[in-house]
């Protein structure tokens, strides 16, 4: 039994580390906060030279061919840097999209492109019901001729505004089942009835978008896997993307903690560092405890995607309702330990606490986990 | 990162759960409480332990020159988890097996590591711990019991409180202070206290529970040889120490064990009982409670494994390793809570009642829970622990 990172992972660890800490600064970051686009090209080609785009994609599609222990190492240091952009939407959910149910000309033709950085991509999934589950998925892709036509909205997709193609999901198929009769569609960037519209967000260094098909018409070769069969590839898919999340939040708790923790030692008040006072140095320990129980349910979940172990989906949810917690309860202490400095615009704190926020309801908030576990461990 | 068991634990694996299978007795599901030892299970008890050490189950990590397996902490946590799944009676000497025979073993001579592990094993020998005192709980330094040289004896004089198993403990870990001009941390000895000798008087104390498990002990001029020394005259602070990262290691495992058997048996009794007309298990707020503890639980258990790993690569254990008693107790006592909120007003029911929910268990366990965050180092003193070791914050 080994519960650890080996030292290739440790290197790529401290590799990052150092990268982050030159490429996405808090400068870089606000940066972009600012933007649209929420990345440069030149941030996004050293991204790609780095290997990081294809870190999980097998050799034979140019990428690393690493697995998703390697990732969450990645994933954290990604959170610590609260790093803007579509390296999430394009790797973990239109990527992964592509590798789970692709054909194998589809996974050389997109996640080749991918790898080297050539291609954005993202997945529209959620829509104006903000459901995770199938039940979810209401748009309908109507075959014809050969051909697909698509319609409907789907609402906070990540990164759609500079996606260069847009994996979707869509009802070809009443079931009797709600995860019945999915497929999945490469929509390419400007199709014609296609709608991007960016929506204004708490977080800024997530770009969220409405995506709105006025009938968008296909071919067959844009399907992307079985025809209403998606919902096994598309469940693997968000398992996996919400144990990366997990762990790019981890990265993210442990950085305010961190910045916290250092804040206390030089902060003088009443003629003492606040750290010293028991109110501020037991409430930093209750960070750590729950930050550190995170990255254990977040490492396991990890590993239990790597080896596609039967309780890999209740490792996902367990890690995810107890981190969606444990990172906005981090955020929160953060903000209030550091007083009024921690509520300003000009302290990084908020950025980590928007942070917090956006991802605790991304792919479900922890009671829509805590409900699934229950359900898996068949309560 | 590999949580795959080599063939080698695999059958250590197998070989554990077939033989627990095969020797928990059917009468253990009579007395069976998932918590703490409980006096009328005792006599039971004593037998089940030198049982598991003849079947080879106790004292994986100890060295097989005194009587344990020679193995690592791998196996020390698959007989745990083991213990967990087949619901087996926890161990009685607890204080012994996890705390006494690895601080022995660590600092004892050979002549005492010959005399003193293997009888803790088979239960022979029951230890208590002489720590707390009435005026040193978290201050454990400011302990005030005296150990005066006197030929080749020490004579000692003063008071333990809280302690645990002292009414029926044969041995006891002692600290006390043989230098009181040094420094209050430099002037404490470790002995090895002969529970029977002249001077030594238990009395129990009665506890919320009801029951009396723990006691003070005092020590009337009671004449201990310098050869029960432990780790060298004042250098009892370093071993005290030892022994208590012993506690919370070795008995991390037993408590996670402990916390399995109660979170199966809250599920059972949540499959079982009704609130405004339907099962709890049905109720989606206790659902996500329930959900909730079995997460809690589950974190505890990768967080100690990540610490375990540490051990093993030969590594200082790292913050994960601190932060398991805490996170320990408030999730017992978050399981113990939720068993009384399952119970609803049944919940007032004790032992005794043919009303009361599985015979009255619970209640007990609930009530034994509350010393949990006072126990074995407050609460409060773990997070300034934490605090300060951990993440560096200055003293108060």
């Amino acid at each position: 039994m080994d519960f650890g990172f080996n030292q290739e992972q440790e290197l790529l660890r401290a590799t990052a580390r150092k990268f982050f800490e030159n490429e996405c600064t808090s400068e870089f970051v606000r940066a972009r906060m600012a933007e649209p686009a929420g990345v440069t090209d030149d941030f996004w080609k050293k991204l790609a030279e780095q290997g990081w785009l294809g870190l999980i994609y097998a050799e034979e599609f140019d990428g690393t061919g690493l697995g998703f222990v390697d990732l969450t190492v990645l994933m954290e240091e990604m959170g610590r840097a609260v790093m803007p952009g579509p390296f999430f939407s394009t790797v973990l959910l239109g990527g992964l999209a592509i590798q789970e149910a692709g054909s194998a000309a589809q996974k050389k033709e997109w996640l080749s492109k991918i790898s080297a950085g050539q291609t954005k991509t993202t997945l529209a999934f959620t829509e104006p019901n903000a459901r995770w589950d199938a039940a979810g998925i209401t748009a309908s892709a109507k075959e014809s001729g050969g051909k697909f036509t698509l319609t409907g909205t789907k609402l906070f997709v990540l990164d759609a505004h500079v996606a260069d193609v847009i994996v979707v999901a869509a009802r070809t198929r009443e079931g009797k089942r709600p995860e019945e009769g999915l497929s999945l569609f490469l929509v390419p960037k400007g199709a014609k009835g296609l709608e991007v519209k960016l929506l204004p967000t708490m977080d800024q260094t997530r770009k969220l978008c409405e995506v709105t098909f006025h009938e968008v018409t296909v071919g067959a070769d844009a399907l992307l896997g079985a025809k209403d069969q998606a919902w096994g590839p598309l469940s693997r898919v968000l398992d996996r993307a919400t144990v990366a999340l997990c762990a790019e939040m981890c990265g993210g708790a442990q950085r305010v903690l961190d910045m916290t923790t250092d804040y206390a030692k030089i902060r003088v008040a009443f003629g003492k560092p606040i750290g010293s006072y028991q109110g501020v140095k037991h409430r930093a320990a209750d960070m750590l405890v729950e930050v550190e129980n995170a990255k254990s349910l977040t490492y396991y979940a990890a590993w239990a995607m790597d080896e596609n172990v039967p309780e890999a989906p209740l490792a996902a949810s367990m890690a995810k309702a107890y981190v969606s917690d444990a990172y906005r309860r981090t955020a929160g202490a953060g903000i209030q330990l550091h007083g009024g400095i921690g509520f300003t615009w000009e302290h990084d704190l908020h950025l980590y606490f928007k942070r917090a926020k956006s991802s605790e309801f991304t792919f479900g908030d922890a009671s829509y986990h805590r409900e699934r576990v229950a359900q898996l461990i068949n309560l | 990162m590999d949580f795959t068991l080599t063939p080698e634990q695999q059958a250590f694996r197998e070989r554990t759960r077939a033989w627990l299978k095969a020797n928990i007795p059917a009468e253990w599901k009579a007395i069976g409480s998932t918590e703490v030892p409980r006096p009328e299970a005792y006599v039971f008890l004593r037998k089940w332990q030198k049982k598991m050490h003849e079947g080879g189950l106790i004292g994986a990590t100890w060295p097989k020159e005194y009587g344990g397996q020679g193995l690592t902490f791998v196996e020390e946590m698959i007989l745990h988890e083991e213990m967990a799944l087949q619901k087996a009676p926890p161990m009685l000497n607890v204080l012994g097996v996890g705390m006494a025979g690895p601080t022995i073993i660590a600092y004892g001579t050979e002549e005492q590591k010959k005399r003193f592990p293997e009888k803790i094993l088979t239960c022979e020998e029951i230890w208590c711990q002489g720590y707390s005192e009435p005026n040193a709980g978290s201050d454990l330094a400011g302990l005030q019991t005296r150990a005066v040289k006197d030929g080749d004896y020490y004579v000692i004089n003063g008071q333990k409180v809280w302690t645990s198993l002292a009414h029926m403990a044969d041995w006891m870990m002692l600290l006390a202070r043989t230098d009181p001009e040094a420094p209050k941390h430099k002037g404490i000895t470790y002995f090895l206290l002969d529970m029977h000798l002249p001077g030594v008087t238990v009395k129990p104390l009665k506890q919320i529970t009801g029951d009396a498990e723990f006691n003070e002990v005092f020590f009337d001029n009671v004449r201990v040889h310098e050869r029960h020394v432990l780790g060298g005259v004042n250098n009892g602070w370093a071993v005290g120490l030892t022994t208590l990262m012993y506690e919370r290691l070795a008995l991390g495992f037993g408590l996670q064990m402990r916390l399995r058997i109660a979170l199966e048996s809250l599920i059972e009794m949540a499959r079982r009982v009704e609130k405004t007309g339907r099962t709890i298990t049905k109720d989606p707020v206790m659902r996500q409670k329930i959900a909730q503890l079995w997460m809690d639980t589950e974190a505890l258990k990768y967080t100690g494994a990540r610490a375990i790993t540490k051990l093993l690569k030969g590594e200082l254990p790292g913050p994960e390793a601190s932060t398991g008693k805490m996170g320990w107790v408030e999730t017992h006592q978050k399981l113990q809570e939720l068993a009384m909120e399952i119970e609803g007003a049944y919940s007032q029911l004790m032992k005794g009642s043919e009303r009361a929910i599985d015979g009255g268990v619970w209640q007990y366990g609930f009530l034994r829970s509350r010393a949990n965050s006072i126990e074995g180092g407050t609460t409060e003193v773990q997070k300034n622990i934490i605090g300060e070791r951990v993440l560096g914050l200055p003293k108060g």
